[in-house]
């Protein structure tokens, strides 16, 4: 009586995953997007450089926008990032400019102090979001809130660095002089990229965040640690976010409180722009990168063509994010639609 | 938690031991909630290489007893003992569960749809930190391949239909050297292509020695592939049968209970009213998201009821006739006028009350007093710029607790910390005050207590006598049925299959008709 | 077996329970402060007479509730989209910038030296029409889309600021007129501020509104159970729409007091991070962030007593900018404390207390 299935490849060729789609389409309107910036301003665009500008100037932005996607990914949210970004740039400006330790040692320590706040972030969000329950959106608001609070606690003035080792760690870079230059901070950013993206698609904790996103409910069936996935996601979040703010502190090297200023929104935009799915379970970080340089290169069409006036930017980007909101919810609709058929349309089958 | 460790105790004593062959044996299990005993001292024993039906209506216990196997709920009393552990087994959590060798495939498929078929296949289940793709996939498509199941490894769930994303959990199971399948209504959302792949697969493990706990509500699939059948009924065990010595029509008749001495006879009730000449409601070829188009009407003081078994369609076409799902065609009529039906609020607006099946989800304000809870429908009525007052409010809520005896402390007391029948009058108190013309009561009295239950079936019959209302009676216990409607409709597969009235309204023409053999 | 009066005390109560309590506890904070430094001034109120002449009554509570009038007003509105909706608005802020651009916008097209009653009534108008379109935007991608409003209201909160600074551009114009300061400090001859009144008349209209419509049964209902409430013939959808144009409406003219009271216009500090406070009123006042039952008064109450915290720490010298941080911790004692987990383990404590002491009634 068994029915007989036809033979089977390993690897046939496959229709691609809503995650590819997602990026690809990302991938296309940022091409679309930097061919555009070359018609509208010509010169600057056409030279490599840029690119690399686009990197160096939004390293830090990168970064976060790896820990939303993380997050994002096993269904929650973490609005704290941009306050995290900001306590520990002015933490660390603080510490190299008052502890009085002086080379690398003092630079190690200042790293170390990003990593504890981070952790401390992370611990704290992560056990009320998981072990606790409460939503996620609280939690980080008001993570977001106590960041930003400590930070006008620790100074409300500009604190410039002028600690030696740090501004000569700040000035190594990879470059081929007159072709291209990138940042060491830049070149950390692309080392954390590649770094998460192992993490979610070659790790267990990376694909059970995969899992908890997908079906929660599922992936309790399929033996996942659902909370201490959801926990660590949010640990890595909130660690991302402390060495982006450390990223941050080393190409601005001037601590500041309106550091990383609504750049939750943006690393939010980035992803959802980059394919990943606000109901979480679908998403990539190299989409994300790819979303980050699309709303960078906004940012330089809008300076370069001469308005000066910032706004513009903030409401191209909203206007953006609103259009991928509702696309998602769209495409999110048709696929549910697709795939659960309504039960009378399966049955006339059966006649 | 305290009886757990008494009853242990206890049955530690009587020292059962597993018979050969035998894979699993549940002995005693009781299990209550709060109002209700779900299960009462059931026994279940699944042998190897057998496939065993576990049959029962709504509310018989069959998920509770599943859920009670699968660690999902804690057993209150009763010992489970499975192949290869000495002494009792303890399950306390889904993982315990599948340690012990139980898997278990619902009906809604408890896979990440997100994931790829391989992934599904192999994640939650190594401590490796790595997750190496190629060698999964490679083993996933071993399996796949050894089983039949037309999937590839590399393949997204979402994009495979049901059925395989189906076979693809129970190759899950079957890699995890389960000894214990359950299949919880694995059929309900497949085509017959489909049942008949699975059905190939699950005669494929019986012969590798797999017990199989069947679950489902299609009689027919029940006796071409089981071996065995329990029924379980209002969480009590009926019997242990072999499948050829029980055949269809006395399967519906131990489901359904023929002989319900606990509840008062038809006399004690009232007498069934012979419906007026006035058709209150007709629909032809009416269809919803959820139903297949179908006709009915219902004459003025009529006393109708939909049979079938779960799954029927039963519910879903009532829900049609008050547009609790999407209307998708049919033409309608209410006292002889065309209407549209395409939201609850027009069949109110049309004199249409309707209690849902699930009363938690779909009925009761939780968190709203009684009063609120009862006085919702006819204030919606009014209109939202004409709230009554307080005094009338409070007037209508106090005449009907007293009317329908509701057990409250105070009609400021929120409904759902009311017991199940309470709140259930609460509802019923809600429509009533609405005064409805047509009013369809899907389960009643399901999940409450036996005097409740009798209460409701009175006051149906006292309202289609003194108020001529039309009244729709479901309920998956025929002998209420039997007592209070003047026509069944009988319903199988989602389509109409008879019609009962006068001398064919017994329990034989009933289940003969449920299980396909009156046509 | 009917106890209508006491019953409903009781319940009343226990849901101005935490608001009632953390009153309690700043205002008992504050009297042992002021004993142990030896000056009861917290509590002090006494008149003076303002710029204008006019004799005002002047004290830390007066301008405790004074301060808390825009957000109490925000307030009632969040508590109306949360119980709908079971989610929050956090673009209210960035709205009510927009609400106070296009306010002013109107009074600078009157010209900004001839204010009147007629261009105030006009700007308001004008404001409150334009803020719902905005609010509506929330509400459908919220009702209609069924996006989490937290992430819906997101678009608005990046850019929200933006666009009120595309309406009225960089200029932060300075309204000094008689008729500004009658709203937004004191009308001559009464010596009560006057954004304490617009509190007071916006929680009366908002009181009116539920006695003559069915607003808070259909809001309960919905954010309850929403499926049953379709059931039942009402509309998810259009309340939770309404819910936001009424939070509109509370937005337009808590934006309407604050330029007043401040006499210009800022599209980068107008109502900043108000959302939090407005969330943090809500909580405070006892009402669910899951939606459901709810109770303006107590948001009302929540919103005095984040003034009144504001104030303490204020008093206790803590630097203005720092005080977010403080707040943030209260927020999250106060959804710890609301937590599920939390809620589980202390009703078990309950139960094993009140057991406890049944066994030894029972023993004796």
């Amino acid at each position: 009586m068994t029915v007989k299935a036809p033979e089977i490849n390993a690897r046939r060729h496959q229709p691609m995953s809503n995650t590819k789609l997602l990026m690809l389409i990302a991938i296309g309107i940022f091409v679309v997007m930097y061919a555009a910036a070359m018609l509208l301003i010509g010169k600057r665009f056409l030279n490599l450089q840029e690119i690399f500008n686009l990197l160096n100037n939004n390293a830090y932005l990168i970064i976060l926008g790896c820990a939303l996607t993380i997050v994002m990914i096993g269904g929650g949210i973490d609005i704290s990032v941009g306050g995290v970004v900001c306590l520990t740039a002015m933490s660390v400006a603080k510490f190299l400019q008052t502890s009085g330790i002086e080379g690398v040692p003092g630079v190690l320590l200042s790293m170390l102090l990003a990593l504890g706040i981070g952790l401390l972030f992370g611990l704290e969000q992560g056990f009320l979001v998981s072990y606790l329950g409460i939503q996620p959106f609280i939690v980080t608001l008001a993570g977001m809130f106590l960041s930003r609070g400590i930070t006008t606690m620790i100074s409300s003035e500009n604190v410039p660095i002028k600690h030696e080792a740090f501004l000569e760690m700040k000035k190594v870079a990879i470059q081929i002089p007159g072709v291209f230059k990138l940042e060491i901070g830049a070149a950390f950013a692309l080392i954390i990229l590649l770094l998460m993206y192992l993490l979610l698609r070659h790790h267990k904790l990376g694909r059970s965040i995969y899992a908890l996103g997908g079906n929660q409910q599922s992936a309790l069936m399929l033996g996942i640690n659902v909370k201490r996935s959801r926990f660590l996601s949010y640990v890595i979040s909130s660690v991302l976010a402390a060495l982006a703010g450390y990223v941050f502190i080393m190409h601005a090297s001037s601590g500041k409180t309106s550091i990383g200023l609504r750049s939750e929104m943006d690393a939010i935009a980035s992803a959802i722009i980059g394919g990943t799915l606000l109901t979480g379970g679908v998403g990539n970080v190299f989409g994300t990168f790819f979303g980050v340089m699309i709303l960078s290169t906004i940012q330089e069409i809008m300076a370069a063509s001469k308005v000066q006036e910032s706004y513009w930017q903030e409401i191209a980007s909203g206007a953006m994010l609103a259009l991928f909101i509702l696309m998602q919810s769209v495409v999110l609709s048709r696929r549910g639609k697709k795939f659960v058929l309504p039960s009378w349309m399966k049955m006339s089958k059966r006649q | 938690m305290e009886n757990r460790v008494v009853s242990a105790k206890e049955l530690k004593a009587a020292k059962a031991k597993l018979q050969q062959g035998v894979v699993l044996s549940m002995r005693g299990i009781s299990k209550s909630f709060p109002g209700t005993k779900a299960l009462n001292d059931v026994d279940f024993t699944l042998r190897k290489g057998e496939i065993h039906a576990l049959m029962g209506e709504n509310g018989a216990g069959k998920s509770t007893l599943i859920k009670v196997l699968t660690g999902v709920y804690p057993k209150d009393e009763g010992q489970i003992f499975v192949d290869g552990v000495e002494g009792e087994a303890h399950i306390h959590s889904p993982q315990d569960a599948q340690n012990l060798g139980i898997s278990t495939v619902y009906q809604e498929i408890n896979l990440c749809p997100n994931l790829t078929v391989a992934e599904n296949m192999f994640i939650g289940r190594t401590k490796n930190i790595r997750v190496h793709w190629r060698e999964n996939e490679k083993k996933a498509t071993e399996i796949l391949n050894s089983l039949g199941i037309p999937a590839q490894a590399n393949q997204e769930l979402s994009r495979c239909s049901l059925a395989v994303q189906q076979m693809v959990a129970i190759a899950r199971a079957v890699d995890m050297q389960c000894k214990v399948l359950i299949l919880d209504e694995p059929t309900s959302s497949l085509d017959e292509k489909e049942v008949q792949m699975l059905f190939g697969l699950m005669r494929d493990l019986k012969n590798r020695g797999v017990g199989i706990i069947f679950v489902t509500h299609f009689l027919e699939q029940v006796y071409e592939v089981s071996d065995r059948i329990t029924v379980l009924r209002n969480g009590e065990l009926v019997g242990e049968f072999p499948i050829s010595d029980l055949p269809q029509v006395e399967l519906v008749a131990r489901m359904m209970g023929k002989d319900l001495n606990d509840l008062a006879d038809l006399e004690e009730i009232g007498q069934k009213k012979t419906a007026g000449e006035k058709v209150i409601y007709n629909a032809e070829k009416l269809s919803s998201a959820e139903s297949k188009p179908f006709d009915f009407q219902i004459h003025e003081g009529e006393v109708n009821g939909f049979t079938g078994l779960l799954g029927s369609g039963r519910s879903e076409s009532v829900r049609a006739i008050f547009g609790a799902d999407r209307v998708t065609g049919g033409k309608v009529e209410v006292n002889g006028k065309k209407v549209n039906i395409a939201k609850p609020h027009d069949a109110m607006k049309a004199g249409i009350g309707y209690l849902p099946e699930d009363r938690k989800r779909d009925g009761i304000i939780a968190d709203l007093s009684v009063r609120e809870n009862i006085i919702l429908a006819l204030q919606v009525m009014k209109g939202f710029f004409h709230p009554m007052s307080r005094k009338e409010a409070e007037s209508f809520a106090d005449e009907y607790i007293k009317a329908l005896k509701i057990k409250t402390a105070s009609q400021d007391t929120p409904v759902g910390s009311l017991s199940g029948g309470n709140q259930q009058k609460v509802i019923l108190a809600r429509w009533l005050l609405n005064h409805p013309n047509y009013l369809i009561l899907d389960e009643p009295t399901r999940g409450i207590d036996v005097g409740t239950k009798l209460e409701i079936q009175k006051l149906v019959l006292k309202l289609a006598a003194e108020e001529n209302m039309s009244i729709t009676f479901i309920s998956s216990e025929i002998e209420e049925m039997l007592r209070t409607c003047s026509r069944l409709i009988v319903m199988r597969d989602r389509n109409i299959v008879g019609e009962l009235t006068g001398d064919d309204l017994n329990q034989s023409s009933v289940m003969k008709t449920i299980a396909g053999g009156g046509q | 077996m009917i106890q209508k009066t006491n019953s409903r005390k009781k319940h009343d109560l226990s849901q101005l329970i935490i608001p009632l309590a953390a009153l309690g506890i700043l205002i008992v904070f504050n009297l042992i402060r002021g004993i142990a430094i030896g000056d009861l001034g917290f509590f002090s109120i006494t008149t003076r007479i303002n710029n204008d002449g006019n004799m005002v009554l002047s004290g830390n509570l007066i301008s405790i509730i004074d301060d808390a009038s825009a957000l109490a007003i925000i307030a009632m509105g969040m508590t109306l989209v949360t119980a709908a909706c079971g989610g929050q608005d956090i673009s209210v802020g960035a709205v009510g910038a927009i609400s106070g651009a296009v306010f002013v916008k109107v009074l600078d097209a009157f010209g900004l030296d001839n204010i009147s009653v007629l261009s105030i009534v006009v700007g308001l108008l004008a404001a409150i029409g334009v803020t719902i379109i905005f609010t509506l935007f929330n509400g459908t991608l919220v009702a209609v889309f069924k996006i989490q409003p937290m992430i819906a209201t997101l678009i608005l909160f990046s850019c929200g600021r933006s666009i009120a600074y595309m309406i009225t551009g960089s200029a932060t114009p300075q309204l000094n007129d008689k008729l500004i300061n009658a709203i937004g400090k004191t009308i001559p001859g009464i010596p009560i501020p006057t954004p304490i009144f617009l509190v007071v008349i916006m929680a009366l209209i908002l009181g009116l509104v539920f006695k003559l419509t069915n607003l808070r049964l259909y809001t309960q209902t919905v954010g309850i159970n929403q499926g049953a409430a379709r059931l039942n013939g009402i509309n998810p959808t259009a309340i939770k729409l309404l819910s936001f144009v009424l939070l509109g409406v509370c937005v337009s003219l808590a934006s309407m007091i604050q330029v007043c009271r401040l006499n210009q216009l800022s599209h980068k500090t107008l109502l900043d991070a108000i959302e939090m406070d407005a969330i943090l009123a809500v909580a405070i006042g006892g009402n669910s962030l899951g939606g459901g039952k709810f109770r303006l008064a107590g948001s009302i109450l929540g919103s005095y007593i984040i003034l009144m915290l504001t104030n303490t720490l204020n008093d206790m010298s803590v630097k203005p900018e720092s005080i977010k941080a403080y707040k943030a911790i209260v927020i999250i004692i106060i959804v710890i404390a609301g937590s599920p987990a939390v809620k589980e383990k202390i009703s078990a404590f309950w139960k094993k207390v009140h057991n406890s002491s049944r066994r030894a009634v029972a023993g004796r």
